[in-house]
C-alpha cells in the first residue's frame, strides 16, 4: 500500500513540470546517448565479433590508423602511428608511433604492444573468429594454425619503442583500410597480465575498474542488458578535439522501443528504424531520419547440389522473377536498393556487374527448358529463413512472385536463428536467406566468401576460375586493373548464380538534431572523436 | 452399472436446463458458434485468399472492397482473421484439452494419494516446470519436425503441471471431507472415489482454470510460431496478428483494433459459458441454489 | 515443521540432480552450438573454443566437472558472455527481476484478489460483470500489446514516464503494472470462483446464521477456503514471476533475468541455461513448500468446519 501511495505521488510530482530528458540533459552536460540494439559480448577485441561491440570498441581503443571524419569508411587517418612509409615492393610497412600515444593509465602506447597484441590475437589457443584478418601478416596463417611455433618469424617486428615494422604476405592494396579493423586494434600487455595468461580470453581485464585502453574514451560503467557508459579519456593524445564528456550505449533490441526511446528523448540516435514508421519520419521529420548506403548485401542462398536446383537455368528462371523494385518501395521501404549483383555498388573505384534483369518471359521460357512448363511437375521445396518480421515480410512476396509468374509452389519455413545457422552450415535447405556485411571497403570482402575455401561460402557453389580472378586481383596493385579482376570473378558468379542477390540494406536512424558529425558511411562508422552536440 | 444410467442422464438434463435459464451462457455460446463456423466456412464468407496480396494497396483503411483494412502487403484483414480463427481455435482447444487430460486425472490422483506418492508426483511436476521451454520445443523439432499435433503436445505439456497443482491442493482439502470419506467406508473403489466424486466436486475450478488457459495456449502459440514450431507463414493465427497490429498500433491502428476485439469476444463469451457451465454442473452449487 | 522443512531440502537433492542431468544432455541435443554465428568461424577457432570450455572432452567428463564445480557453487562461465561467470549474471540480473516481480506480484495480488471478493459477493450484478470485465480484459491483453500501449499513453502522450529503461525508481511503474496485470486477472478469477463455492456451504451460513458480522464472515472465514486454487497457482507463479517476464524485460529494456533465460536458449550458452535452471528449480521448491505449508495452515479450519 506505501508502494502505492509512493508512486501516486511520483507520478503526481512528475505531471507537474515538463521533465528534462536524458537528451535534454546531455545536450547541456555533452552526453551523447546511442542505441545500440544488443548486448556485446565482450568488450576485447580478440573475442568480439558484432557490430553492437565494434561500436563501443572503436571508443576505447585506436588502432594504427582511424576513420577519416569525412569518409569514415574508405579513407584512413593516422592513429596511434603518426607517418609510415612502404617499400618498394609494397610488401613492408613500417608505422613510425606518436611520442603522445598513450593508455589511459598513462603508459606510452609502444611497438611492443602491437607485437604482443598481434601475437595475442593469432595464438591458435585463443580460437580468435577475427584471427584470419591478421593472416595478411607474413607467417600469420601458419601460425594461426599451429604449423609455426615460433612467433619471431611472424611479420610483426618492433624496431625500437616507436617504430612497428608489419611485413605481409604478398602486397595488399587494401591493406590500410583493412589495418582500421578492430582485429589490429592493440590492447594493453599489462592489464592483459595482470588478470591472466596473454592467450586467455574472459578474463576479467574487460571490468570497467580494470580496462586500460588508448582510444578518446575509457570504460566507466558496464551495466548488463542496460547500458555502457564510456567517458572522455583526457590521456588521449587527441583529446582537446574530443567535445563529448560521456556516451551511453543502450541496448534496446526491440525496435519500435528504440523508436519510442528516441521519441521520449531518451537517445540522440537509434540502431535503426521500424520499417512501418520510415514513411512517418519521411513525410512529418525529415531532419531526423538518416537512411544511408551501407555495404549490406541481402540475396537467398540456393543449394546448387540439390535438383531442380542444380539446373542453371531454374535458378536464372528463379533470380529473374523477382521485382526488386517492387520489393524496395512497397515491402522493405527504407531506401533500398535493389540488388543484381552480390557487391553494392557504393564502393569508390568499382561498379559491379549487371548480369541480368527481371524479364518474366525469359524466365518462363528458361523453366520450361529445364521441363516445368508453367512451373509443372515441380518439385516441393523450401524457403528457410529465421523469424523476424522483415525476413518473413519478404519471403512472403517473393513466394507470391514466384507462384504468379511462374507456377511454383515454395513452402516457407521459418525457424530459430541457431537452428537456421546450422542448417545453413549443413547445407540442409533448399533455398535460404542470407545478408552479408563488409568488414572493411572494399571488394574483397564480399567477393572473398565465395572462394571455395570460404569459411562462409554455404552454397557449395566452387569454381577454379573465380578462386584464380580472386587470388590474381589480390596481387595486383593498379587500382583498375584490380577492380576489372573484381568485375570479372562476379560476373562469373552472378552468371553460374549460386545467389539470388536481392536488396541492399541502407543503415537505419533516427538522429535528434542536436548531433553534429554524423556523417554518411557505408561501413557505418561513425568516429565518435569528432561527434559535438550542439543546440542551436 | 446401468441403474446408475438413467439418474446421469437426468443429471445432464438438469444441467442443460439450468444452462438455458443463464442468459449470459446463452450468448457467449451462441457467439463461440458463430465465431468457430465463421472460421470454418471462412472461404465461403470472403472473396479474397489469406495470401493474396496487393503491394500498391499497401496497408488501408476499413472500406468497402475490405471490411477490417487491409495490412502492410495488402492483404484482406477480414479474410486473415477468419482464416487465424482456425488456427487459434484449434490451438486453443486442443492443447487445453491435452492439458486437461493429463493434469487433472494426475492432480487429482496425487492430491488423494498424499504422503509418499504425492511428494515423488509433485516432484516430477517440479521438475518438468523448470525445464527450459524453448530448448524443449527446439529439439521435439529436430525429432518431429513441423507438425501441428506437436504443437498441441508441446503447449499441453507445459500447461498442465499448473492444472495438476491446483487440482491436487483442491483435492489434498477434499479427501478429507464427509462425503469422501462416507465413500471410503462403503467400499468403494479409489479409482471410483477419485473419478465420480472427487473431480465432479473440483469441477468449477477446473472450468475456471480452462477458461483461463485456452486465451493463454491461443497466445503461446506465436512463440511456438517464432521457433519455427506453429503455423507457417503466411498463415496466420489470432495471436501472430495482434501481434503484428502491436507493432504499428500507431501507425495502423485498425491491424491492432480489430484482432484484439475479436480475441476479446471470444474470451468473454467462454467466460460467461464457463460460468455458466460451472453453475449448471457443480453438484453442491445448483443444490445450493435450489 | 522443522521435520518437514528437512523433508523437503532432503527432496531438493534428486529434483536438482534429474533437472541438471535433464537439461544438461538436452542443451547439447539442439541444433546449432554456442559457437555458430551468421560470419561462421573457422574450424581451428571453434576447435580452440571447444577446448577452452572443455567442450572437447568426453560428454561424461565434462558432466562430471560440472557437477564437481556446482558442488563448490561454481557454475561455471558464460559462452555468450566469456568474461563473465553464471554466477555474476544471476548475481547481477536476479535482483532486478526480484525486484520487479515482487511489486507486480503485490499489486497483483492487491488488485487481484479484491476484484475477485468483490465480484463474489453479488454474483451475475453490475458488481460481479464490472470487475470480472476488466480481469478478462487484463487476460485478453497481452503483455506484448499492454506494455507498448502503456508507454505510447503515459510515456509519449501524458510525457509522465520513460518510455524504457530501469534507472529511477518512476521507471518501476509502467513495468510493474504490465508485469502485474495478467497475474491479476487470474487471481481474480481464481478467487471469485472459489468464493462462489465456498459462499453457500454450511459452516458459512453457520457463520452468518450465528450473526457475525459480514465482513468477519468474508475474511476470517470465506476467504480463508477460498485461497486454496489460488495459493495452489501462486506457488510456480511466484517462483515464475521472481525469475523475470522476456516480454516485460525486453519492452522496457529492463536487465533482468527474464530476458537471460531466453536469450541464453537462443544463444545455446549451456552454462548459463543450466545454471539459470539450477537456480529456477531452488526457487520453485522453495516456493512449493511454502505453498504447501499453507496448504497445510489452510486445510485444518476446512476440516473442522465441514
Amino acid at each position: 500500500m506505501n508502494r502505492v501511495i509512493f508512486f501516486t505521488i511520483l507520478i503526481l510530482l512528475s505531471g507537474c513540470s515538463k521533465r528534462e530528458t536524458p537528451v535534454d540533459i546531455g545536450n547541456r552536460e555533452k552526453i551523447l546517448h546511442l542505441g545500440n540494439l544488443s548486448e556485446p559480448k565482450d568488450l576485447d577485441p580478440h573475442v568480439v565479433t558484432g557490430v553492437s561491440a565494434y561500436n563501443i570498441i572503436s571508443a576505447l581503443l585506436e588502432g594504427l590508423v582511424t576513420d577519416d571524419p569525412n569518409d569514415p569508411s574508405e579513407k584512413t587517418v593516422p592513429g596511434v602511428a603518426e607517418s609510415w612509409t612502404t617499400s618498394a615492393d609494397q610488401k613492408v610497412y613500417t608505422f613510425k608511433l606518436r611520442n603522445d600515444a598513450k593508455w589511459s593509465n598513462g603508459d606510452p602506447v609502444i611497438a611492443e604492444d602491437f607485437v604482443f597484441s598481434y601475437q595475442r590475437m593469432l595464438a591458435p589457443a585463443m580460437g580468435s573468429p577475427y584471427a584470419y584478418m591478421l593472416h595478411l601478416l607474413k607467417n600469420g596463417r601458419a601460425y594461426n594454425l599451429g604449423t609455426l611455433n615460433v612467433f619471431n618469424q611472424v611479420g610483426v617486428k618492433a624496431l625500437d619503442d616507436k617504430t612497428l615494422e608489419l611485413t605481409l604476405e604478398q602486397p595488399t592494396p587494401s591493406f590500410l583500410s583493412q589495418l582500421n579493423h578492430w582485429s589490429w586494434f592493440p590492447i594493453h600487455p599489462p592489464t592483459i597480465l595482470k588478470f591472466g595468461k596473454q592467450n586467455q580470453m574472459g578474463t576479467a581485464w574487460t571490468k570497467p575498474e580494470n580496462y586500460v585502453g588508448n582510444g578518446p574514451f575509457t570504460l566507466k560503467a558496464w551495466r548488463q542488458n542496460q547500458s555502457i557508459v564510456v567517458q572522455k579519456n583526457s590521456l588521449y593524445w587527441d583529446a582537446e578535439t574530443v567535445q563529448l564528456n560521456e556516451i551511453h550505449f543502450h541496448p534496446i533490441g526491440d525496435h519500435m522501443i528504440e523508436e519510442r526511446s528516441f521519441r521520449a528523448g531518451q537517445l540522440h540516435v537509434t540502431g535503426t528504424v521500424p520499417i512501418d514508421r520510415v514513411r512517418y519520419y519521411k513525410d512529418s521529420k525529415p531532419d531526423q531520419l538518416r537512411l544511408d548506403p551501407y555495404l549490406r548485401s541481402y540475396y537467398y542462398l540456393l543449394n546448387i547440389n540439390k535438383p531442380p536446383l542444380n539446373d542453371i537455368r531454374v535458378r536464372k528462371a528463379l533470380a529473374m522473377t523477382i521485382d526488386r523494385e517492387t520489393l524496395a518501395q512497397f515491402v522493405t521501404r527504407s531506401g533500398e536498393d535493389p540488388a543484381y549483383s552480390f557487391t553494392p555498388p557504393y564502393l569508390t573505384g568499382y561498379t559491379p556487374p549487371i548480369r541480368f534483369s527481371t524479364d518474366i518471359e525469359a524466365a518462363k521460357k528458361l523453366l520450361a527448358d529445364a521441363d516445368f512448363p508453367n512451373g509443372d511437375n515441380f518439385p516441393a521445396m523450401t524457403l528457410l529463413f529465421h523469424t523476424s518480421d522483415l525476413h518473413t515480410r519478404i519471403a512472403e512476396v517473393i513466394q507470391q512472385m514466384w507462384k504468379d509468374n511462374l507456377g511454383i509452389h515454395i513452402e516457407l519455413e521459418n525457424v530459430e536463428w541457431k537452428v537456421y545457422q546450422d542448417r545453413r552450415k549443413n547445407r540442409q535447405y533448399d533455398i535460404a536467406r542470407a545478408e552479408w556485411v563488409a568488414d572493411y571497403a572494399d571488394p574483397s570482402s564480399f567477393l572473398d566468401v565465395w572462394l571455395t575455401d570460404g569459411g562462409n561460402n554455404h552454397a557449395g557453389w566452387s569454381s577454379a576460375e573465380y578462386d584464380t580472378l580472386l587470388k590474381k586481383a589480390s596481387l595486383t596493385v593498379d587500382t583498375s586493373e584490380r577492380s576489372s579482376l573484381f568485375n570479372q570473378a562476379e560476373s562469373i558468379l552472378i552468371d553460374e548464380q549460386p545467389i539470388i542477390p536481392l536488396i541492399f540494406l541502407p543503415s537505419k536512424s533516427l538522429i535528434q538534431p542536436s548531433v553534429k558529425g554524423w556523417n554518411p558511411s557505408i561501413l557505418d562508422h561513425h568516429p565518435y572523436k569528432f561527434i559535438r552536440l550542439e543546440v542551436n | 452399472m446401468s441403474g446408475h444410467k438413467p439418474q446421469k442422464s437426468s443429471l445432464w438434463a438438469d444441467s442443460w436446463k439450468q444452462l438455458r435459464k443463464n442468459h449470459a451462457a446463452i450468448a457467449g455460446l451462441i457467439i463461440l458458434t458463430i465465431l468457430i463456423s465463421a472460421s470454418i466456412l471462412a472461404p465461403w464468407l470472403t472473396p479474397y485468399s489469406f495470401e493474396e496480396q496487393n503491394l500498391a494497396l499497401g496497408a488501408s483503411c476499413p472500406s468497402l472492397e475490405h471490411w477490417l483494412g487491409t495490412d502492410t502487403l495488402g492483404r484482406d484483414l477480414f479474410t486473415r482473421l477468419l482464416y487465424g480463427g482456425r488456427t487459434s481455435f484449434l490451438v486453443g482447444f486442443c492443447a487445453t484439452v491435452v492439458s486437461l487430460l493429463i493434469g487433472v486425472p494426475y492432480g487429482a490422483i496425487s492430491g488423494y494419494s498424499g504422503g509418499k506418492v504425492d511428494s515423488v508426483m509433485m516432484r516430477i511436476v517440479d521438475i518438468l516446470y523448470t525445464m527450459p521451454f524453448t530448448i524443449l520445443v527446439i529439439i521435439l523439432m529436430v525429432v518431429f519436425g513441423r507438425n501441428i499435433l506437436l504443437m498441441f503436445g508441446a503447449i499441453g505439456a507445459i500447461q498442465w503441471l499448473v492444472m495438476a497443482r491446483i487440482i491436487r491442493g483442491q483435492v489434498l482439502a477434499l479427501r478429507k471431507q464427509a462425503f469422501v470419506e462416507s465413500a471410503i467406508a462403503i467400499g468403494a473403489s479409489r479409482r471410483r472415489i477419485i473419478f465420480k466424486h472427487i473431480i465432479p466436486n473440483v469441477m468449477g475450478i477446473i472450468i475456471v482454470y480452462t477458461t483461463l488457459t485456452i486465451p493463454h495456449v491461443m497466445l503461446m502459440e506465436t512463440f511456438l510460431s517464432f521457433l519455427g514450431l506453429g503455423i507457417q507463414p503466411p498463415m496466420s493465427s489470432w495471436g501472430l496478428l495482434i501481434k503484428d497490429g502491436a507493432s504499428v498500433m500507431e501507425t495502423y491502428p485498425w491491424l491492432l483494433i480489430s484482432p484484439a476485439l475479436v480475441f476479446s469476444v471470444t474470451l468473454f463469451s467462454m467466460n460467461f459459458l464457463g460460468d455458466g457451465l460451472r453453475d449448471a454442473l457443480d453438484p453442491r452449487f445448483s443444490k445450493g441454489r435450489s | 515443521m522443522l521435520k518437514f522443512i528437512l523433508r523437503r531440502l532432503l527432496e531438493l537433492i534428486p529434483v536438482l540432480l534429474i533437472s541438471i542431468t535433464l537439461v544438461f544432455f538436452m542443451v547439447r541435443l539442439a541444433p546449432g552450438g554456442p559457437f555458430t554465428a551468421e560470419k561462421s568461424f573457422t574450424a581451428e577457432a571453434i576447435e580452440r573454443l571447444n577446448e577452452h570450455y572443455g567442450l572437447d572432452k568426453p560428454i561424461m567428463v565434462q558432466y562430471g566437472n560440472y557437477l564437481l564445480n556446482l558442488l563448490k557453487g561454481d557454475l561455471g562461465p558464460s559462452f555468450q558472455y566469456p568474461s563473465r561467470s553464471v554466477n555474476d549474471i544471476i548475481k547481477e540480473t536476479f535482483p532486478v527481476s526480484l525486484e520487479l516481480g515482487a511489486l507486480a506480484m503485490l499489486f497483483a495480488l492487491f488488485v487481484g484478489l479484491m476484484a475477485g471478493i468483490v465480484a463474489s459477493l453479488k454474483p451475475n450484478t453490475l458488481q460481479d460483470h464490472v470487475p470480472m470485465g476488466l480481469a478478462m480484459t487484463g487476460i485478453c491483453m497481452p503483455s506484448f500489446v499492454l506494455g507498448p500501449l502503456l508507454i505510447l499513453i503515459f510515456g509519449l502522450w501524458l510525457g509522465w514516464f520513460n518510455a524504457s529503461g530501469w534507472e529511477l525508481p518512476i521507471d518501476r511503474v509502467l513495468p510493474v503494472i504490465t508485469l502485474g496485470s495478467a497475474y491479476a486477472a487470474y487471481i481474480s478469477r481464481l478467487t471469485r470462483g472459489s468464493m462462489l463455492e465456498v459462499l453457500p456451504s454450511d459452516y458459512i451460513r453457520t457463520a452468518r446464521a450465528k450473526g457475525l458480522s459480514e465482513a468477519n464472515v468474508i475474511f476470517k472465514h470465506t476467504l480463508k477456503n477460498a485461497l486454496l486454487p489460488v495459493v495452489s497457482y501462486l506457488g510456480p507463479a511466484t517462483a515464475g514471476i521472481l525469475t523475470g517476464s522476456f516480454v516485460v524485460e525486453t519492452i522496457f529494456n529492463i536487465p533482468g533475468m527474464g530476458r537471460m533465460f531466453v536469450l541464453a536458449a537462443f544463444n545455446r550458452d549451456y552454462t548459463l541455461i543450466l545454471g539459470l535452471v539450477v537456480f529456477f528449480s531452488l526457487l520453485v521448491v522453495a516456493f512449493n513448500a511454502v505453498v504447501d505449508i499453507l496448504l497445510g495452515l489452510l486445510n485444518p479450519k476446512l476440516r473442522m468446519h465441514s
